[in-house]
């Protein structure tokens, strides 16, 4: 009991256990859709792609990096739709190009002016040193969007996600879904990026879905699982973060993986049968078809 | 609505990219259709069936459909992951795209996924996982999420492949009911003896519409060669036109 009181002393690590919390259920949440529609490239590579909006926004407006870095993610989310629709590169080719370029010039930014906030390290891995409220403040702001468009658009959601094809002749504006899921995720990340880690974000976006969808067959329920497993994730991680003296981000994500590998081993063929093939790359459905 | 039907197709082509599948057709989809789209692989079925739904805009001539127009789609059952984590109820659901404030089904919603389950007869499958079902199971299951949305017209891509004979039939006659309450049915079909000889109209495209009419018209040697670029023979048996691929004779049986 000590052991969980103790370090809730510091105001910092207060914030932090909040933050990552709720991150881990946030990007949880979300993750379902991404991992169901083998997007979790994208997850990794919109990252990657703030990153770069987060280096170059410190330059000129730091007190707006923020809005900047969430715009260029944004930004980069639609070029890469954009690119890989009209069939000429793959979706992971213009993942690959238009996010590692944006995380290169990130990182050059970075090593030639520095940072005015989070280091180059707490950046890449995550830190829990520097939370303000404004970003607690994001954060729910951010969950409780992405909670509305999933209340509201469930059926399309859904729909869109399982076959976009007879959804749109179902009357669905189907691009309009997939955009909205885009703003959703490119916010998700953004929000949770201090906390995770730019390089660790993508995990917490696949390893709760992937660990509900071993556990269930139900759409509803797997919602809810993977956003429970991602909270409890962040929340373990983070005392495990705090007395291990490791960033936050890690930590989380160590937690996730051996979650997995619990499950993977309880859950036995069942559940290997029912995760087989999500989010596959390799197989014939791995592009964004148009 | 105009004399026009409720979908029309005027000089349309369409394809992917720069790549023309369909060219110049004309045609015309009301709500007494009953049609089969007949063709070999990659002679367009799929992508006339797509230009109607509207998936694909016409990269030439217009489409145009009746306003207010309803229309259902069943696609091929090899285009969806069978893996994806929803039960036969769900997946029913989805056709009512629209829902309340809260997400999860209505009284009346339970009511008519149950009433349309029960009409295909796989009532009893609601709760299992899309996996567990058989492929005529499945293609039920397409169907009842199909007629759940009452369309004016329902379109179905190669709706007897994957399927065994009974369920073929199964299918047919209840294509037959819906046509009869006043459904227009569009199909596509490579299965010449199977499905098309049995419905009222055909389309045979290749590119383009070779031609259009009653099975007793159209099939036809001089149609098929054109259609399928093989020589075809049709024999009548019962009134009802039958064909027999000879320029691909049968070898011998396989002694053991």
């Amino acid at each position: 009991m000590e052991t969980l009181i103790e370090p809730l002393g510091f105001a910092f690590f207060q914030k932090g256990l909040i933050v990552a919390t709720l991150s881990g259920a946030l990007l949880g949440f979300v993750g379902v859709y991404i991992v169901l529609r083998g997007m979790s490239y994208i997850g990794h590579g919109l990252s990657h792609a703030i990153f770069g909006g987060y280096a170059a926004m410190q330059l000129f407006a730091a007190q707006f990096y923020v809005l900047g870095a969430g715009l260029w993610g944004i930004a980069s989310a639609i070029a890469i739709t954009s690119v890989a629709r009209r069939g000429r590169v793959g979706a992971d080719a213009a993942i690959g190009v238009i996010t590692t370029a944006s995380f290169a010039l990130g990182v050059a930014l970075f090593s030639k002016f520095g940072s005015s906030g989070p280091s180059f390290d707490n950046a890449l891995f995550g830190s829990i040193l520097g939370i303000t409220n404004s970003q607690i403040i994001w954060l729910v702001v951010v969950m409780i969007f992405a909670g509305l468009v999933v209340l509201l658009r469930y059926r399309e959601l859904l729909f869109t996600t399982f076959d976009p094809d007879v959804a749109q002749a179902s009357g669905i504006k189907v691009a309009r879904v997939e955009a909205l899921l885009m703003i959703v995720l490119a916010l998700s990340i953004l929000v949770t990026l201090t906390v995770i880690g730019v390089t660790l974000v993508a995990a917490m976006l696949v390893i709760p879905a992937v660990i509900a969808r071993m556990l269930t067959d139900s759409f509803g329920r797997m919602l809810a699982i993977s956003t429970v497993v991602g909270l409890a994730c962040g929340l373990v991680g983070m005392y495990l973060s705090y007395y291990a003296g490791v960033p936050s981000g890690t930590m989380i994500v160590l937690v996730g993986a051996v979650a997995f590998l619990v499950v993977f081993g309880v859950t036995g063929i069942r559940g290997r049968e029912r995760a087989a093939g999500i989010d596959d790359h390799t197989g014939p459905r791995a592009t964004i078809s148009a | 609505m105009s004399d026009d039907g409720l979908i029309h197709l005027a000089s349309v082509s369409a394809g992917y990219g720069r790549t023309t599948v369909l060219h110049d057709v004309t045609l015309s989809i009301d709500a007494t259709a009953f049609t089969g789209i007949v063709g070999p692989s990659g002679a367009g079925k799929t992508t006339l069936l797509r230009v109607l739904l509207g998936l694909i805009e016409p990269s030439s001539g217009t489409r145009t459909t009746a306003p207010g127009l309803r229309v259902a789609y069943v696609p091929q059952l090899e285009t969806v992951d069978w893996k994806f984590p929803v039960t036969v109820f769900e997946c029913v659901l989805m056709a009512r795209t629209e829902h309340r404030f809260w997400p999860w089904p209505s009284a009346q919603e339970r009511k008519a996924v149950a009433a349309v389950l029960e009409r295909l007869g796989i009532g009893d499958l609601a709760d299992r996982h899309i996996r567990e079902l058989s492929g005529g199971q499945q293609q039920r299951m397409f169907l009842a999420r199909a007629l759940l949305r009452e369309p004016q017209v329902l379109l179905l891509d190669e709706p007897t492949s994957g399927v065994d004979i009974n369920t073929r039939h199964d299918v047919l006659h209840l294509l037959g009911d819906l046509h009869d309450d006043g459904m227009g049915i569009v199909l596509t079909t490579h299965d010449l003896n199977g499905m098309a000889t049995h419905l009222p109209h055909l389309v045979c495209v290749n590119g383009h519409i070779v031609a259009e009419g009653a099975p007793r018209d159209v099939i036809v040697p001089r149609v098929l060669e054109e259609t399928f670029g093989a020589r075809l023979e049709v024999l009548q048996h019962l009134g009802m036109p039958i064909v027999v691929d000879t320029s691909h004779p049968m070898r011998e049986p396989i002694e053991r």
